[in-house]
């Protein structure tokens, strides 16, 4: 009862999140929101533009590489040189080389992926100019470059696609901090550490124990991680830390938090492309598979850990390995799923300690292309990307000229869908082949048999889809995974992005066909059915291999243990 | 190119002080003006009533260790580990129990490892030794290694162990425990659970 009321509180809030958040959003991007007019024509004069000033998508990919890569040098800086900086109350030195690099990578293409404990390696200072900023800034640029998509559907015969600069200052004034701040008041009321005064140490009389308590400015950083779909936190164990998820109301608000961008930027694809309709076939097939993957994963975990009834202890509430109990299991796998479907990936329990068909929700959740709904902006535009070889196949099926939303989809634009979904299987398939064929790869996992190479294979997935949720027993805090990681992160990345803004571009250029009897329509159920299809075809081919290797023969080997 | 790099450089640094550190510091100022007792980390006399303690450490005259007291769930697995050598799991230290080093870890063994089933019968054998028959939560760890919290059957079940080492009624536990019980929050979000700090508090009243 307590889960279904879970459910119905998240789709009426999320519902009006979709409907407001996503009409707010196209207003905002077309440039018709000023209420912090003086904040933003300020900053347009330091940079040296304005909102008349439109750019090619060259331009605009130029533009948004170079920013990603000063970024990704500032974060690198700043964690080298943290011993010297200020706001470091517990004297932690200068993070080293390899895990700078993986780190500021992992902060700039919004995968927040931690190879390190935030509490043990990461001063105020850290926290703060290399990874919060990041939180806010890789989400806008995510956001951005799904707002060029749309327009190539909206716009006509337009050589021009937006201005970078511009849209991300407004996604990042806008939309970003006010959301932001307002949830960060009200995770800190609920009981989230939000302090500059370091770690507290203090003697209990009642059991003779004297404990030490880290903490930090950690509520403010909760909410943008989620808001924006990054999910790294400020401790370790993410928020599964009472200290940052310290009750229900926030582990509702978190996923809140995360899933309500992503949606609602379907309703803003409606709108700015003049159909909500449109945006509604979308939104289908993100809450008919997401809705799946819940069900699915919330089931497994309702379920004995088969460790623990290896030991006969048999339980009511299901596994409880690696869970919180003010969360419970089946809130838990809400959570987990919430949060692998989107690019957030931050987990309040430990996915390493899941069922085997636990886990495999999850990591198939990423491995699906993180479309449902997906991270902020990554999701729509990758979502968009099937969306566009959906209507290639139905077109072939029925021997019409594909179109969607009056733009002829050709041979160009079919390459370059292709492109943005192949780019992730082949840069994760490949990269776990060389983890698991090299003795630096293989020293990576805590845990033996099937598990540990659902380890690698999840890590691996996770920062190629710049995730950031890890089976934490990997140990991926050496030169090796550092590295492979960091490279994985930056392909997952930008291997996307960019052929998007080129279809974003190339759409942008083309007149409208007229819709006709003839045309195949793209708003209705059998296009939800078939773009659903082209999701879980694509997934299901290019991954089934590796997965039966894991979780599959996990859940298959009844009784063994390794 | 020159242009785009001025700018990013500009901007880059516009976020850094705004989004960076105005952001953070503002969180910091209004969190510390509204909402202070919840910002510096919910501390109380005798702790944080958000951080899980070791109570298996309490130290109980003529009694074993930590029967006096109801217990937490065994975060870290920590001293009753089967083998405290196979426990070097998930970046914690095994005999650091219930975050006393102020780190936060689950133990990420997975569902099929030998050594979760060699951990979990060692705290099945742990906790029938103290007279208590264990529910799940109290042989197996949490998320964070830092849980604060157990269900009201979960300190049901320590009844028999806490009512022989202090002489209270298990009627008067059972009281306590009922008193001390937080039904999810707003009656559906999450579960139902009991502060173990709190029990403890409540529990040292009734002793005196």
């Amino acid at each position: 009862m307590g889960f279904f009321l879970t459910i119905l509180t998240l789709v009426v809030t999320l519902g009006l999140a979709w409907r407001y958040l996503g009409s707010y959003m196209a207003a905002v991007f077309d440039g018709r929101v000023h209420f912090l007019g003086f904040i933003e024509r300020p900053i347009y004069r330091m940079l040296g533009t304005s909102p008349e000033q439109e750019q090619t998508w060259k331009r605009y990919a130029g533009a948004m590489i170079i920013f990603s890569a000063v970024s990704i040098a500032f974060s690198y800086v700043i964690l080298r040189i943290q011993g010297s900086l200020p706001l470091n109350p517990q004297h932690l030195g200068a993070v080293g080389p390899a895990l700078s690099f993986n780190t500021a990578t992992s902060f700039v293409t919004n995968t927040n992926w931690q190879n390190y404990g935030g509490e043990t390696a990461m001063s105020y200072f850290s926290q703060m100019g290399a990874l919060t900023v990041q939180q806010f800034v890789s989400a806008a640029v995510g956001i951005a470059a799904a707002i060029v998509l749309v327009r190539g559907f909206s716009r006509r015969k337009s050589l021009t696609i937006g201005n970078f600069w511009v849209d991300i200052t407004r996604c990042l004034f806008y939309v970003l901090l006010p959301i932001a701040f307002i949830a960060g008041i009200v995770l800190v009321g609920q009981g989230a550490v939000d302090t500059l005064a370091g770690t507290t140490t203090f003697h209990d009389a009642l059991n003779g124990v004297t404990q030490t308590i880290a903490r930090g400015p950690a509520g403010f950083m909760g909410s943008i991680m989620q808001l924006g779909t990054n999910g790294g936190g400020f401790f370790n164990v993410d928020l599964a830390h009472p200290l940052e998820n310290p009750t229900g109301l926030t582990n509702l608000l978190y996923i809140w938090l995360t899933l309500s961008i992503p949606f609602a930027l379907t309703y803003t694809f409606g709108k700015m492309v003049g159909s909500i309709r449109h945006g509604v076939a979308l939104l289908a097939v993100m809450v008919i598979i997401f809705g799946v993957w819940v069900g699915f994963t919330a089931n497994a975990e309702h379920q004995n850990n088969p460790a623990v009834a290896a030991a006969h202890v048999y339980s009511p509430v299901g596994n409880m390995e690696g869970k919180e109990v003010r969360f419970g299991d089946t809130t838990s796998a809400l959570f987990n799923v919430s949060m692998t479907q989107t690019s957030d990936g931050a987990v309040d329990s430990a996915t390493d300690s899941y069922n085997p068909m636990g886990g495999f929700g999850p990591l198939t959740g990423m491995m699906l292309g993180e479309v449902t709904p997906g991270g902020t902006g990554s999701g729509l535009y990758t979502l968009l990307i099937y969306a566009i070889i959906a209507v290639f196949i139905g077109g072939l099926m029925i021997g019409r000229t594909p179109e969607f939303l009056g733009k002829k989809i050709q041979a160009r634009e079919i390459k370059l869908a292709g492109l943005g979904a192949l780019v992730m299987p082949i840069t994760v398939l490949v990269l776990t082949a060389l983890a698991v064929s090299l003795a630096a790869g293989r020293a990576g996992p805590l845990n033996a048999g099937p598990h540990g190479f659902s380890e690698i294979l999840y890590g691996l997935t996770s920062q190629g889809n710049n995730n950031g949720s890890a089976m934490a027993g990997l140990t991926g805090n050496t030169p090796f995974y550092n590295i492979i990681g960091g490279i994985d992160m930056l392909i997952g990345r930008f291997g996307i992005m960019i052929p998007a803004l080129a279809l974003g571009g190339v759409l942008a250029a083309k007149d409208v066909v007229p819709e006709s009897l003839g045309t195949f329509r793209t708003d209705n159920g059998m296009f939800v059915g078939l773009t659903i299809g082209v999701i879980l075809i694509i997934g299901g081919l290019t991954f089934f291999p590796a997965v039966s290797l894991g979780p599959i023969v996990e859940q298959l080997s009844h009784l063994r243990f390794f | 190119m020159l242009v785009h790099l001025r700018r990013s450089l500009v901007l880059a640094i516009i976020c850094l002080v705004f989004f960076g550190f105005v952001y953070a510091f503002a969180g910091v100022g209004v969190s510390q003006l509204l909402f202070k007792h919840q910002a510096d980390g919910s501390l109380t006399a005798n702790g944080s009533t958000l951080i899980g303690q070791n109570w298996a450490a309490t130290k109980c005259p003529g009694n074993p260790l930590g029967s006096c007291v109801f217990q937490g769930r065994p975060d870290d697995t920590g001293p009753y580990a089967a083998n405290p050598k196979d426990n070097v799991s998930g970046g914690d230290n095994p005999l650091v129990a219930n975050g006393v080093s102020g780190e936060s870890s689950a133990t990420n063994l997975g569902p099929r490892s030998k050594v979760l089933v060699a951990n979990t019968k060692a705290l099945v054998a742990y906790w029938h030794k103290l007279g208590v028959d264990p529910t799940v939560d109290l042989v197996t760890t949490s998320g964070s290694g830092v849980d604060p919290d157990i269900s009201a059957l979960d300190a049901t079940v320590q009844i028999p162990m806490v009512s022989k080492a202090t002489g209270i009624s298990p009627a008067r536990l059972r009281a306590l425990i009922a008193q001390q019980t937080h039904s999810a929050q707003w009656g559906f979000m999450g579960s139902s659970y009991i502060v173990v700090l709190q029990l403890n508090e409540g529990l040292a009243k009734l002793e005196k």
